[in-house]
């Protein structure tokens, strides 16, 4: 079914190396000590490498390696890890995005630039440590004790013995995942001359071999002096799989050798961990000391690591076949439906009890195969820090992005299609909301601006919000400018939320100048339509000097609707459930079209629309008809059907492409009896008519 | 591909599904024919075109009942014992879409002979030209080869 293009297959790969790369520099950003941050940023940058060149990206091969270079020397701790470095590093990641995904159409100019940049930066701080006198504010911290010791020698924390008695214990399962344990022998050799005993004691009798297994283990004396991060290096790609215990020669008789099972005692680089602030010049000078204390910091990472680095096993699936298999599963459940009807007909105990059972089983199979379409919101959270990291430096307000609710699941399709709308939201709230940093010291706020992007359950819905702490809406502003726009007449009684609802419309901006960012006016109306077409809604709050709220009400997937059943003469239709606020029976006087088609629900007006009429139903109305009064925003109309037949849960089928010019029906579902019912668009009935609203707004001036 | 010469070409050996329409017979070409089902129960459209103004569930799906006699000027009938769904897919604006066909009698899987597609006259109907891609004689009565993009859209 599916051919295995290798180049895709390295695209995709790709596309998730460089996402973690960029996730990593950004924790890197805020955590510049972080050598875990450092060691992952480099193995993503080393895989990229290789596998690019193996498929044939040369230029991203190329430029890769020239990019590891220079990040091997923060690695190394030669060079701290700074804001700038960071910054240039992103926009590396970025040129390596763009030559993989056009690998002629790029300019190397760019790439050249990133790299001198990159170099400069790297450079600088070795200039500035061999120099010893100079330095730049940007590379403040870099470390002095460079000077001290020996570039070529790396910086060891002390002097080394003679050579090492290296442990080496693998997985089992080493093999399968294509180490190669005597090719790691090997690089040890190349390090110094080297005297290898396998332990042999785990070997099993031969019939019971595992050739897959590996089942030994091996001991090396290494009589060079060489440091322990070389050694270190040899087995940097297989760190989660082998445990490897490492003592100098010298200190062998005394100290004991470490239990194997356990992990290796990670001694890093002399960059110290702990206490940022004391900084190099503190190791030169306490290096001895520090010794007993590496190796706690070392052990309270490697936890966390091991859960970064260990995902649950997971397989990739094509979205497609998840969406066959959603229509299946729908399907199922249809003809389930039709079954347990039958069943319902006959009084024979073991058709019911068949019928029961399928029953319970398609709603499980239902619910699991939902679940397989969820996914965390946090993966898209995690874009737009990168956003945010961009913006605030472009616009030079200093901005903290804070995210809540990442673990809050939704459909694929549905955040993939929220990723627009939110990256308009979030774009407006940094360059309208938040304020700069003079006006933020006038209102006595921190310079520091925030924009909280969250995501809770609510219901059967989840909401997303983004809020700043900026300085709020200007409801005067945007009423002149709607009114400047001729979008409302002046002195129209119009309340806030009517006022907010304007800078939905196109091309509405109340920014007096145009950035490169926004204030186009063209954004928000497209969010609009997006939201809208998710069978979302917006909501706008806003606290004058204290910041807004744009509030995105979203059904948990676009697959399946929790939806009331109606019937209007012989139809039967679906109402989506979150849109209803009540049903109430139509009251006598209003059961004959009087004139004014509208209710007095506890004092206030709500309008009805004649679904009988709409519809163009025959036969004669039922003598009790119902309002339902469904909301859309701040409005509320109601909508006369001729029964509830209750609730119903089903999977949405979309219209055919012939049907693009039905625009009251947003769908269809399929019933229990095998029929199709059309899910109506309250969006379109009850604001359907917005530009007429506007319009009319104007025609009383 | 409007031109009737154009179309006169492809038709020879062209596999296709006779059904009568009203009372035309109409020759569908069998690679778009999906299947053909008995009548099941339709759901009205409001406000769609006259002619699309159903939907019917076809294995889960939900897909647009199309009655063509409209298109072609004839009355709308009450379905009958010989009546069944045919079920094609059609390319629309490059999307294939799948339609059922309302027939008023399906019969056979036939072959056309070569040199039996005539050009569409000018004079003597009032159907719309650009429905119909050409009429062939097949035994002795002349039968429609539809353009069935064009009578949906």
């Amino acid at each position: 079914m599916t051919t295995l293009d290798p180049v895709a297959v390295f695209r995709t790969e790709a596309d998730e190396l460089l996402e973690c790369l960029e996730t990593t520099l950004l924790d890197l950003g805020e955590k510049p000590q972080d050598r875990a941050l450092i060691d992952t940023a480099f193995r993503a940058l080393h895989t990229i490498k290789g596998s690019g060149a193996m498929f044939g990206f040369e230029r991203v091969a190329a430029f890769t390696h020239d990019f590891e270079t220079a990040f091997d020397l923060v690695r190394q701790g030669k060079v701290p890890a700074s804001l700038d470095l960071v910054n240039v590093a992103l926009s590396a990641k970025d040129y390596i995005r763009l030559l993989i995904e056009d690998p002629d159409g790029t300019e190397p100019v760019f790439g050249d630039a990133i790299l001198g940049e990159l170099g400069a930066l790297v450079g600088n701080a070795k200039g500035g440590g061999k120099g010893g006198g100079e330095e730049t504010s940007g590379v403040a911290a870099a470390p002095s004790p460079a000077a001290a010791a020996p570039p070529a020698s790396g910086p060891a924390p002390r002097p080394v013995e003679e050579g090492w008695r290296i442990g080496i214990a693998f997985a089992a399962d080493v093999l399968r995942n294509g180490t190669n344990p005597l090719a790691l022998l090997d690089d040890l050799r190349d390090l110094g001359p080297c005297t290898v005993v396998p332990r042999l004691d785990a070997l099993p009798e031969l019939d019971a071999l595992d050739p897959e297994a590996l089942a030994m283990g091996w001991d090396v004396t290494l009589r060079a002096a060489v440091s322990r991060e070389a050694i270190e290096d040899v087995f940097l790609f297989t760190q989660d799989e082998v445990s490897l215990t490492l003592a100098p020669l010298g200190l062998a008789a005394e100290a004991p050798p470490a239990p194997p099972a356990e992990r290796p005692v990670q001694v890093p680089a002399p960059m110290p961990v702990a206490a940022p602030a004391a900084a190099a010049p503190a190791a030169a000078a306490t290096a001895p000391t520090q010794i007993p204390a590496k190796p706690p910091a070392a052990e309270a990472r490697l936890p966390a690591r091991r859960s970064e680095e260990r995902p649950t096993s997971t397989v990739r699936v094509e979205a497609e076949r998840l969406d066959e298999l959603m229509d299946r599963v729908g399907e199922l459940v249809i003809a389930q439906a039709r079954l347990s009807q039958l069943a319902g007909l006959h009084a024979d105990g073991g058709i019911k009890t068949i019928s029961e059972e399928i029953e319970r089983l398609s709603a499980r199979l239902r619910d699991t195969t939902m679940s397989i379409r969820m996914v965390p919101i946090g993966t898209l959270f995690g874009r737009f820090r990168r956003l945010v990291h961009d913006l605030s430096r472009d616009l030079g307000k200093p901005v903290e992005f804070v995210t809540e609710g990442e673990d809050t699941e939704l459909d694929k399709t549905m955040i993939e299609r929220l990723a627009d709308p939110l990256v308009h939201l979030i774009r407006n709230a940094i360059d309208h909301g938040i304020e700069d940093p003079a006006r933020r010291a006038d209102a006595a706020k921190g310079a520091t601006g925030r924009i909280t992007l969250t995501a809770e359950h609510a219901g059967a819905q989840v909401m997303v919000s983004v809020r700043d702490d900026g300085a709020g809406l200007d409801a005067a502003r945007i009423r002149a400018k709607a009114e400047e726009k001729g979008l409302v007449a002046p002195g129209t009684v119009l309340s806030d939320q009517q006022i907010y609802q304007f800078l939905f419309a196109p091309g509405f901006s109340t920014a007096a100048t145009i950035s490169a960012l926004s204030g186009r006016g063209v954004g928000m109306d497209v969010v609009k339509k997006t939201i809208e077409g998710l069978r979302g809604t917006i909501d706008i709050s806003t606290v004058p000097g204290a910041g807004t709220t744009v509030a995105l009400r979203l059904p948990l997937t676009l697959a399946i609707i929790e939806g009331l059943l109606i019937r209007v003469g012989e139809g039967r239709y679906v109402v989506p459930l979150s849109a209803v606020e009540e049903c109430v029976e139509l009251p006598e006087g209003d059961r004959a079209g009087r004139g004014r088609d509208f209710l007095n629900i506890r004092g206030a007006l709500v309008p009805f629309l004649r679904l009988r009429t709409l519809f163009e139903a025959e036969g004669e109305p039922d003598p009790h008809q119902k309002v339902i009064i469904v909301s859309v925003g701040a409005t509320r109309i109601g909508l006369v059907v001729d029964q509830i037949i209750g609730n119903h849960q089903t999977v949405i089928k979309s219209l055919s492409k012939l049907h693009a010019d039905v625009a009251t029906f947003s769908g269809a579902s399929i019933l229990g009896d095998g029929t199709a019912a059309l899910i109506i668009d309250i969006g379109q009935l009850v604001t359907g008519n917005r530009p007429d609203s506007l319009r009319e707004f104007q025609e009383v001036a | 591909m409007t031109g009737a010469v154009e179309a006169l070409e492809p038709v020879a050996g062209l596999q296709v599904v006779m059904v009568r329409i009203g009372s035309e017979t109409f020759a569908l070409d069998a690679g778009m024919v999906r299947e053909i089902i008995d009548p099941i129960p339709a759901t009205r459209v409001a406000g769609a075109r006259t002619h699309l103004n159903r939907i019917v569930n076809v294995r889960g799906n939900v897909v647009p009942l199309a009655d063509i006699r409209e298109r072609f000027g004839m009355r709308p009938e009450a379905a009958t014992q010989d009546t069944r769904f045919v079920v094609i897919e059609v390319e629309i604006e490059g999307d294939p879409v799948v339609v059922a066909l309302v027939a008023d009698k399906v019969f056979e899987v036939t072959e056309l002979q070569a040199g039996t597609a005539q050009q569409m006259p000018k004079v003597g109907t009032a159907w719309r030209p650009e429905f119909i891609k050409s009429i062939v004689k097949f035994g002795d009565e002349f039968v429609i080869l539809p353009d069935v993009e064009r009578i949906l859209n």
